[in-house]
């Protein structure tokens, strides 16, 4: 699917954040937890490429959204689908030559892998062991693979 | 990495269907009535880790594998093995995978065993990971249960340190999958865990919380008694007070069901009265003895 990268509502995002030649916009996500999708991804200290983050832009749809604008980086979909988690209606566009060449929602993946750090201090993930943390994804939370501990709430302090 | 196509592990009840638990149990019944090849297992060998203490978890799956013509290698400490030496135990997993046909472990971490089902190439067979899980002593509890009565809707009061003790935690999931109606009778602060009451709740299970164990035991028909360690408590005083208000004596047990049995994981401390030992409700060596022929049928499962 080929379409402009400018649409209706993105106009107003303009003015605060210039397009992108090559990346990933991650639009709609939830008013105020762009920079937590940015620390789910894993992106924060360790991309070299420009990001753009703009939070509680005017949204049609959503009242406000936050955007995250990554450049010269085409994120996977285990990647993105961890984004569901805090912001479900979050959706996906894949730029190529300032064209969306590709656009699509989250889901809601089954497991998540060493992005959740597990609550329990007792857990053997809380430990040097080579391994990531693993868990299940609940309708109402996730649980530890390890310990069986479950998060239920506040799940962005859990986030590594 | 892991244990590869088949290898089969048991790190918690939960990975147990009732089916497979009531199968297992009536295989420890027929080694229990010797009907068993005592060469099984003859020429494998059980790596037994231990970096906890222990005496019945240990010895009893020692004396299995003897039974059934295996041997066992052991490691009993931290102190004793390369992990005092900074070894991850994922590391030691795999290094003891290459020296037995099957490991048993206890390690003060929960999540320790699923880790070391990860990384071993043998079974792994979960014998106690800090607070979590403790399959094998789950299924000789079911086991002892099941000698004395059918397990389905009976009413079994769990009593002491249901907070950090594992095996209650352990039998409240399996119960939960026969019907049964779980009373809780615990300190305060030793509760059991809101989210495995509330686990327990949406499979179905009634759990019914009381403050003192008179107002339930003409109701129970299993008394299963944990042990409420010191060191939960601030003082010597304090766990005093609290521990000699579970305590399990011949007088409150008079006004007993006949058929009630009181169960313990064992060691206890002072919530039996050792004059209960001489009692038919006294059902706790005899659960202990039973570790054997409901552990050798473990390593049948996982081993043959």
């Amino acid at each position: 699917m080929k379409n402009a990268q400018k649409t209706g509502e993105a106009e107003h995002e303009d003015l605060l954040v210039r397009r992108i030649m090559n990346g990933t916009v991650i639009d709609h996500i939830d008013a105020g937890e762009a920079l937590n999708v940015v620390k789910i991804l894993g992106i924060a200290g360790t991309t070299t490429e420009a990001l753009s983050i703009a939070t509680n832009v005017m949204s049609g749809q959503m009242g406000k959204k936050d955007i995250v604008k990554l450049s010269n980086r085409e994120l996977s979909k285990d990647e993105v689908n961890r984004i569901a988690l805090i912001s479900p209606r979050a959706t996906i566009n894949i730029i190529r030559n300032f064209k969306v060449y590709q656009k699509k929602g989250v889901e809601i993946p089954t497991l998540i892998e060493g992005s959740v750090r597990c609550p329990n201090p007792g857990c053997i993930s809380n430990t040097n062991e080579p391994i990531k943390s693993k868990f299940a994804v609940l309708p109402n939370g996730l649980r530890c693979l390890y310990c069986d501990s479950v998060i239920t709430k506040d799940l962005t302090s859990h986030i590594i | 990495m892991p244990g590869g196509v088949g290898t089969q592990h048991i790190i918690s009840i939960g990975d147990f269907d009732r089916t497979e638990i009531d199968k297992l149990l009536d295989h420890a019944r027929q080694i229990d009535q010797n009907k068993y090849d005592t060469f099984a297992l003859q020429g494998k060998i059980l790596a037994v880790l231990f970096f906890e203490p222990s005496t019945r978890t240990r010895m009893s799956f020692e004396s299995a594998i003897a039974r059934l013509g295996g041997t066992s290698i052991s490691v009993s400490s931290i102190e004793a093995c390369s992990i005092a030496k900074g070894e991850t135990l994922a590391d030691t997993i795999r290094v003891v995978s290459g020296y037995a046909d099957a490991i048993v472990i206890r390690h003060p971490k929960e999540g320790a065993a699923r880790l070391a089902a990860e990384f071993a190439h043998v079974p792994v067979i979960n014998a106690g990971d800090g607070a979590g899980q403790h399959p094998s002593q789950t299924l000789l509890d079911l086991y002892t249960i099941r000698q004395s009565m059918p397990i389905d809707g009976i009413d079994v009061a769990l009593v002491g340190d249901l907070r950090y003790g594992r095996t209650a935690h352990s039998l409240a999931s399996a119960l939960s999958l026969y019907g049964v109606r779980l009373h809780t009778i615990s300190p305060k602060g030793l509760e059991l865990p809101a989210s495995l009451a509330t686990a327990l709740s949406e499979n179905g299970m009634e759990i019914i919380e009381h403050d003192d164990i008179t107002d339930v035991i003409r109701q129970v028909d299993v008394l299963y008694v944990t042990r409420i360690q010191r060191e939960r408590f601030p003082d010597s005083t304090s766990y005093f007070n609290v521990s000699s208000s579970y305590r399990i004596t011949p007088e409150l047990l008079s006004t007993a069901k006949a058929h009630l049995i009181v169960l313990h994981p064992l060691p206890r401390l002072d919530e039996i009265d050792p004059r209960v030992d001489a009692l038919p409700h006294a059902r706790y060596f005899e659960q202990s003895r039973n570790g054997v022929p409901v552990r050798m049928a473990m390593l049948l499962k996982v081993m043959q």
